[in-house]
This record gives structure tokens, C-alpha cells and sequence, in this order.
């Protein structure tokens, strides 16, 4: 039971990491029309950044610090250069030009940080266990991500909600024209964007590295969960990718937690231990198959 | 009509000729390599062209290409381990296996379009790598490597140049087949869908059906691919199936040109040569930098993929009908 | 009327809170050109689409030939000789003009799963194709590609491509719009030339020629059916005037 509680913590943790990302991905194809493959990319360099600015000053705090300006410069140049030309083409041209950015961006990852990954080392009180509920102990850090991404959210939703620039991007998810009609500047809308998904994916990279691992490549399968996350929750949805990013987080987690026992009860140790990933996957994917035809929009879908 | 005497036409001439003097460049130079590179180019080849059918003729955007790629090389590879070396069982229950996964994804995802189409199929190719993984009697993520080459009694595979030269008899029949079917009543469906699938429902046509055959096909041809490629490299891994190598396929299609049968070809051919050129180009230049200013780039070469992202963003910006699309218009001088 | 080739039954659509399609009741028998006029918003083209097959009716039924035909695709409506053209051109502009009308022919001469012989050099599907373009005066522009097309040649592509597969019923989705008055009288001739040849249902703006042409008309409004009758009864009907012909009256001075 404490280590379901445990997995479920975890799974919300994932979900959060999923949120940022997703987050980022909905705004942008919601608003922009734009198909990013290149959004992984963020979440790594957020990443590498994250470590070497920690390895520079000593402090993980003033290290995110740093990297989160740094990805956010990166993602309004990235936005300037090479995703303007890009909007208004079909979204096989995004899919394919950003397909070319992703590797680009693995091999500019290569070039400066080479070929191995890093390391955020943590102090070992980050690592030790509280108690979050009568019985059950989870390590400090990870309590730390889920509060973190969190307050994020929370900020996230404040913007969107309650602000100027919020309101124009709610407007512009859903009603691309009327945005442009109210005569705001539309080029700096895109870029502010854009950047902001840039930081909500560098962020989770930054904050999940300490704990899991930065190297190249790291953003292609979590980004597939991403674009999971927003097809389920559906597209321009900020309350949709939400849900469902907690959804994903937690039947991935608990699925590859709990899967591979109920398996080895038919078929071989080894067996189980290979095939809980595979089918925890396979269920998220069934669920965005079933999304998809039963109720394409998704589940939350932003309003017309 | 036009002369069929241009300057794209004499390319594929010469290319194909090259292709086929490799094995006689090796018998009397004594270097395989250039012999081993080009079964390789050969066989994503025919993958690309495969892609193609459906991409670039049929409009359908399938991030999930590579899928095929792994089921026919990992039935060889599994057959094979379980002691089953006859290609006459391992070949045609390839090409069975990759054309019912076929059916299945297509007549999924041929119900949605655009990005959730990309998704879709992205997703099913993704299911097979986790599926792959977790086969630890055939290797897990370590991949599984293949003893024999698959045995046909008569023709004996293990001869390097008879192996080549099947690879490249195949490549001709593909690009023959395909350059047929394109043509063809069917062709004409799957390309009518692509530009107008309203308007082809309107006429009378259920492009459903004829789309999810053309995905069979294609995936078929790309088993074979898989099939060719697992006796190639004597090797197949879960790697094959990520989504990123349905990425590089597409990447060849596009860079090829997605307008003609032979168009991937080129992108093959110019996919996996920059990865022989593009470095001994810049080590000159990098040596000499390095010596120049004192700032140590002698590694640079190593890096020449940084140059393919832009150089692809460049191509699908500027010159989307790829080097066939530059080639043909250099007829017009 | 039983023998009514087209019949539609109390077919209704709403889209959130607008009525598109309020229990629209309308019989047209077999050879007639029944016209659908009505003001811009009057819910014609959701009608056209209800009826071609890409738009589920809320309620009511469809019939052709006596066949209900409210849950059938698209593609099985037109191989039953059900034909439509679009109200903004829908062709296939990276193919030629001849190419555009043998797509139709194919697809009403059996199956396409034929994978080798050239299609583009079958005779059952080109010559019936440069016949139909001979018919619409585009068989000098065979070979062109219709991206290549002037508005006008696209509208008149637009009725080939409809007419190709000689069907029983043809919805027409405002042929003339946007063409010039030239060629405006020219598509008259040749509705007027088709109409002993096949069921016609045209949606038109242009009252001179719905005058000309039509059998019958029927007048839309919101959705609803105001008025249904022979040209000169609906000329006379004073609901139509005041909500539609009054206001084009008085525009035109």
C-alpha cells in the first residue's frame, strides 16, 4: 500500500514534468498552428545548461537560475531565425523543418558538452526521506519537483487567466483571426510564446536532472508522451494538458510499477521486468487511439 | 514530349551504372568497404522509395515507417536464433507479418489526418520498439545478431556480391513497381486523395479502402527492406525502430525529392554519402584553422551533422522538391 | 409524390444554437431543374452538404429513388448517380484538366484496383472524358493544368468533373458565382440544354438565370421553406417578396 502511495507520488511527479512540456506544446500549436518537434530539444539544453551552470557557481538554485535565462534566450532566437518562416506552411513543413532542428540541436549538444552526459550531484539531505502522510516517506527532492512544478502551474495559470497577455492568449488559441484583428502585435505575441514554452520545457529538464539523467537525445521520448498528452487533453488546451499529463504520469508510472508483477503471475521473471514498460506504454497509446476516434477534439477541449 | 535526354535522366544513369560496377571495383581493388556502403545505401533506398508511395504520392505522413524496417529484420533474426535459416520461411512470412501490421495501423489511422496522423502512426511504431525491448531471449535493447545469412539452397547469400547484386535487382524492381502502380488506376486514386480527398469522396471513390491498401503495400516493400537489411549487417536492434529512424527516412525521402519514384533514391545516396564527405572536407579546413588562430577545432569534422539540420530546414523552406525537383529543373538551363 | 426522384423529409441540422435546416419537407420529380434561392446565411449550402453525403442530419430523411439514402458516405451517394459541384472550386489542381474529368469517369467504371496498365492512356476513361470537355467548350484546354485555369474555365471544370459519371441527380452549389456575365450566359445554355437529360437541384444567386432555367423554385429563409411553387407564383408570393426578392428590388433601384 505505502509503495502504491509512493508510486502514485511518483506518477504525479512525472505528470507535472509532463505538464510543463505539454503545456508549452498546446500554447504553441494552439496559437501558432506550429507542429514543434523540436520542443525536446529545449528540455535537454534547459538541462545541460542547468548542469553546467551548477558545476560553474557551486549552487543548484542560482544554476536554474541561469539556465532558464539562457533557454529562454535560446528559444526567442530559435523563434526569430528559424520557426518565423515556418508559420502558415502545412504542418508537414513543421514537422519536417523542426525534425532538422531536433538533430541539429543534439549534434550542437555534442559539440560543446560532447558526446557523454552529466551529472547534478545532490546534497544527500535532498535525498533523504519526510514524511508526507501518516507511514509514508518520500524523498525530499522529488517532493521538491512536484512542489516546484506545481507553483509553476500555478503561475502558469494565474498569466493566462488574469492577465492582459493571457487573456490574448486564450483568444488566440482558440480564434487565430481575432487576435490579429485586435490589432496587437502578433510577431511579438509569437515570440513571447514560444519563449515561454521554451522555459516551461527547459525548466522540466532542469528540475528532473538531479534525479534522472541529462544526455543527448533526452527530449524525443518524453516529448512523444508530451504530444500524447496534448492529443488526450486536446489541442490549445491548457486545463486539458493538465489532466491529462496527470493521467499520463500516473498510468506510466503505476503501469510499470504493478505491470510487471501482474505479468510474471503468467509468464517468467525476466519476462515481467521487459514487458511492464512495453505494456504501460501500450495502454497510453490505446488511450490516445481512442481519443482520437471517439472524441478527436480531447477530452478538455479548449472553448471556440 | 520532351526529350527523355536530360540532365536528371543522365544522373539515374550514371548512378545505377556506379551502383553496379561497386562489386567489380572491389574484386579488383581489394577494398570492400565501398561494396559494404553501398548495400547499405541500396537497401534505405528502397525503404525511402517505399515511403514515398505513401508520403510523397499518397500524402499520408508516417513517422512510423521504421516499424517495418524491424519486423522484417527481426523475423529473420528471431527465425534464425530458433534455428529456422531457410529464407524460403523467413522471407515471405516478412513481408506477411509487415503487411498485416500494415493493415492494422492503417485502418486506425487512416481515420484521422494531418498532425494526429504523424502521432498516430508515431505511436504504433513506438508500441513495437518498447515490444522489441522486452524480447530478452532476442537480445532486449542489446539487439540480436544474426549467425547465417538466410539460406535459399540454390543462391548462396553468403557471397557478398551475390547479396549486392540481389539488393540491387530489388531496388529496380521496386522503383519499376512503384513508378507502375503510381501510374496506374490505382495510382491515380491514391494521388487524387492527396490533393483533393473531398472531392474524390464527392466523385464517387472510397479513398479509405484505396489508401489502406496503398499503406499495405508500402509496408510490405519496406519489410522486404527490413528483411535485406537484417542479412546486410547480420544485426538488428530495437534502435532500428525508434521514431527518429522513421525521422532519417523521411529526411531521405524529402532531401531526395518526394515528386518522382526515383527521388529517394537520390536522398539515400546523398544522406549516407555526407556522412563519407562532409568530413574529410572539413578536416583540411579544420587543421587549418586550428593552426591559424590557436583555437583547437581539429574534432570539427566529427561533428558534419550539425550541417544536415539547417541544410534539410534550408531544403523543405527553399527547395521543397528535393535534388530530384533541382535536377529536373536544370532541364530548363 | 411517390415517383419523386429526390425526396427530403422534414430534414433539420442545427450547428450549437443556429437553426441551419429547419424540417425541410421538398419532393423533385424526375427531369425537373428545381431551384433554391434565399438570402446569404438562409442555410443552402448546409443543405447541399446534407444531401451530398459529408453532413449528418439532426433528424429526417432523404430519399432517392425511393432509396434512404440519410446514412449513406459520400462516395456510395454518387455511385448511386447522385452528382454534386461545389459552390468554391474543389479540383484537383495538380493534375490536368482531361486528368480532373477521367478521376470521374474512373470512379463510376468499376473498381480501381488495377495496378499496372497506365491509366492515363485507357480509352474507356479518356474518351468519354474529352467528350464531356467538348460539351463544356474545354477541349482546347485538355491538357492544361488546372492551377493554369482562369476562374471562369474552373467553374466550367467544375460542372465536367460533376457531369462526367452521367448522373440521374445533379446538386449544382451556385455554378455561376463569380464568373462574368459572358460567361454566365454561356453555363445558362448549357443548364438549359441538360435539363431534359437529368434531375437538376441548383443553388444560384443570379435571378436571371434561376428565372430562366427553373421548373420550380423553392425559397429558404432561416432555414425554413417560406415559399415553393412555379417561377411566377414565387414572383407573386408576397412572403418571398418582403423577405428576399423585395430587398435585391430595392438595391437594384
Amino acid at each position: 500500500m505505502l509503495y502504491f502511495i509512493e508510486q502514485c507520488l511518483n506518477g504525479v511527479q512525472l505528470g507535472m514534468l509532463l505538464f510543463l512540456l505539454a503545456a508549452g506544446l498546446t500554447l504553441i500549436f494552439g496559437i501558432m498552428d506550429l507542429v514543434n518537434l523540436a520542443h525536446g530539444s529545449l528540455y535537454m539544453i534547459g538541462a545541460y545548461f542547468a548542469a553546467s551552470f551548477t558545476a560553474e557557481t557551486g549552487s543548484f538554485v542560482v544554476g536554474i537560475g541561469l539556465a532558464l535565462l539562457a533557454t529562454l534566450l535560446v528559444g526567442i532566437v530559435l523563434e526569430i531565425i528559424a520557426i518565423r518562416p515556418l508559420y502558415g506552411r502545412d504542418h508537414l513543413d513543421h514537422v519536417l523543418a523542426t525534425f532538422g532542428l531536433l538533430i541539429f540541436f543534439n549534434e550542437l549538444v555534442r559539440l560543446f558538452w560532447g558526446p557523454e552526459g552529466r551529472t547534478i550531484p545532490l546534497s544527500s539531505e535532498m535525498l533523504t526521506a519526510v514524511q508526507v502522510l501518516p507511514g509514508v516517506y518520500y524523498p525530499l527532492y522529488r517532493l521538491i519537483i512536484i512542489l516546484a512544478t506545481l507553483t509553476v502551474a500555478a503561475l502558469l495559470y494565474f498569466v493566462v487567466m488574469r492577465t492582459r497577455l493571457g487573456m490574448l492568449i486564450r483568444a488566440g488559441a482558440s480564434n487565430r483571426e481575432v487576435v490579429g484583428a485586435l490589432g496587437v502585435n502578433i510577431k511579438l505575441l509569437y515570440t513571447l510564446v514560444f519563449g515561454l514554452g521554451a522555459a516551461l520545457a527547459g525548466f522540466a529538464g532542469m528540475i528532473q536532472a538531479p534525479i534522472s539523467y541529462v544526455q543527448i537525445g533526452m527530449g524525443e521520448n518524453i516529448l512523444i508522451l508530451a504530444f500524447v498528452v496534448i492529443i488526450i487533453g486536446g489541442i490549445g488546451s491548457i486545463r486539458g494538458a493538465f489532466v491529462a499529463a496527470l493521467m499520463v504520469g500516473l498510468i506510466d508510472t503505476i503501469g510499470r510499477a504493478f505491470l510487471p508483477d501482474l505479468v510474471r503471475l503468467f509468464v517468467s521473471y525476466s519476462a515481467g521486468s521487459s514487458a511492464g514498460p512495453a505494456l504501460s506504454s501500450m495502454i497510453i497509446y490505446a488511450l490516445m487511439a481512442a481519443v482520437l476516434i471517439f472524441r478527436p477534439e480531447g477530452l478538455f477541449p479548449a472553448k471556440k | 514530349m520532351t526529350s527523355r535526354l536530360n540532365i536528371r535522366n543522365c544522373v539515374i544513369v550514371v548512378l545505377l551504372l556506379a551502383l553496379a560496377l561497386v562489386p567489380v571495383y572491389a574484386a579488383l581493388s581489394g577494398n570492400t568497404f565501398p561494396m559494404s556502403f553501398s548495400a547499405g545505401v541500396i537497401i534505405q533506398a528502397m525503404a525511402a522509395v517505399s515511403l514515398n508511395l505513401i508520403m510523397g504520392f499518397g500524402g499520408m505522413v508516417s513517422f512510423g515507417h521504421a516499424a517495418y524496417l524491424g519486423i522484417g529484420g527481426y523475423v529473420v533474426g528471431i527465425l534464425a536464433k530458433e534455428g529456422v535459416g531457410s529464407g524460403l520461411v523467413q522471407w515471405p512470412l516478412a513481408l506477411v507479418l509487415s503487411g498485416l501490421f500494415a493493415l492494422s495501423v492503417g485502418a486506425l489511422s487512416l481515420r484521422t489526418r494531418g498532425i494526429y496522423f504523424i502521432m498516430i502512426t508515431l505511436a504504433f511504431t513506438q508500441m513495437l520498439y518498447y515490444v522489441a525491448n522486452a524480447l530478452d531471449r532476442y537480445g532486449g535493447d542489446d539487439g540480436l545478431t544474426i549467425q547465417r545469412r538466410s539460406e535459399f539452397g540454390l543462391v548462396d547469400l553468403s557471397s557478398r556480391t551475390i547479396f549486392y547484386y540481389l539488393c540491387l535487382a530489388l531496388l529496380l524492381v521496386t522503383v519499376y513497381v512503384v513508378w507502375r502502380l503510381v501510374n496506374s488506376r490505382f495510382g491515380l486514386v491514391i494521388q487524387g486523395a492527396r490533393s483533393n480527398d473531398r472531392r474524390m469522396n464527392a466523385i464517387g471513390f472510397p479513398t479509405f479502402h484505396y489508401k489502406l491498401v496503398c499503406f499495405v503495400i508500402a509496408g510490405v516493400i519496406c519489410g522486404l527492406s527490413g528483411v535485406l537489411l537484417a542479412n546486410h549487417t547480420s544485426f538488428i536492434s530495437p534502435a532500428l525502430m525508434h521514431w527518429t529512424r522513421s525521422g532519417d527516412l523521411i529526411v531521405m525521402t524529402v532531401l531526395g525529392g518526394m515528386g518522382s519514384v526515383f527521388g529517394p533514391v537520390f536522398g539515400a545516396v546523398a544522406f549516407l554519402m555526407l556522412e563519407q564527405i562532409l568530413p574529410p572536407l572539413i578536416r583540411p579546413m579544420a587543421s587549418l584553422f586550428t593552426i591559424a588562430t590557436g583555437i583547437d577545432v581539429s574534432r570539427a569534422p566529427e561533428y558534419w551533422q550539425i550541417l544536415l539540420g539547417p541544410l534539410f530546414l534550408l531544403v523543405v523552406l527553399f527547395a521543397r522538391g528535393g535534388i530530384d525537383g533541382v535536377l529536373a529543373g536544370m532541364r530548363r538551363g | 409524390m411517390a415517383d419523386a426522384l429526390l425526396r427530403i423529409e422534414a430534414l433539420s441540422k442545427r450547428f450549437g444554437g443556429v437553426v441551419a435546416s429547419d424540417e425541410i419537407t421538398l419532393a423533385v420529380p424526375k427531369g425537373e431543374l428545381h431551384a433554391i434561392i434565399g438570402p446569404n446565411g438562409a442555410g443552402k449550402t448546409t443543405l447541399i452538404g446534407q444531401l451530398a453525403g459529408e453532413l449528418r442530419p439532426d433528424s429526417g430523411h432523404i430519399y432517392f429513388a425511393n432509396l434512404d439514402i440519410t446514412a449513406l458516405p459520400a462516395w456510395r451517394r454518387s455511385q448511386l448517380g447522385l452528382a454534386r459541384s461545389f459552390q468554391i472550386t474543389s479540383l484537383f489542381q495538380d493534375f490536368s484538366v482531361a486528368d480532373n474529368v477521367a478521376l470521374a469517369v474512373q470512379a463510376h467504371a468499376g473498381h480501381s484496383f488495377h495496378f499496372w496498365r497506365d491509366a492515363r492512356s485507357e480509352p474507356s476513361l479518356r474518351d468519354p472524358a474529352r467528350a464531356v470537355l467538348a460539351r463544356l467548350s474545354l477541349a482546347d484546354r485538355a491538357d492544361v493544368l488546372v492551377s493554369r485555369l482562369s476562374h471562369g474555365e474552373h467553374r466550367q471544370l467544375e460542372l465536367a468533373v460533376a457531369l462526367a459519371p452521367r448522373p440521374r441527380l445533379l446538386l449544382l452549389d451556385e455554378p455561376m458565382a463569380g464568373i462574368g456575365p459572358e460567361e454566365s450566359a454561356r453555363m445558362v445554355e448549357t443548364l438549359r440544354e441538360l435539363k431534359g437529360e437529368l434531375t437538376i437541384l441548383l443553388i444560384e444567386h443570379d435571378m436571371e438565370a434561376v428565372f430562366a432555367l427553373a421548373d420550380r423554385i423553392t425559397v429558404l429563409v432561416y432555414g425554413r421553406i417560406i415559399a415553393s411553387g412555379t417561377p411566377a407564383a414565387i414572383r407573386a408570393d408576397e412572403k418571398v417578396r418582403e423577405a428576399y426578392l423585395g430587398e435585391q428590388e430595392r438595391q437594384h433601384g
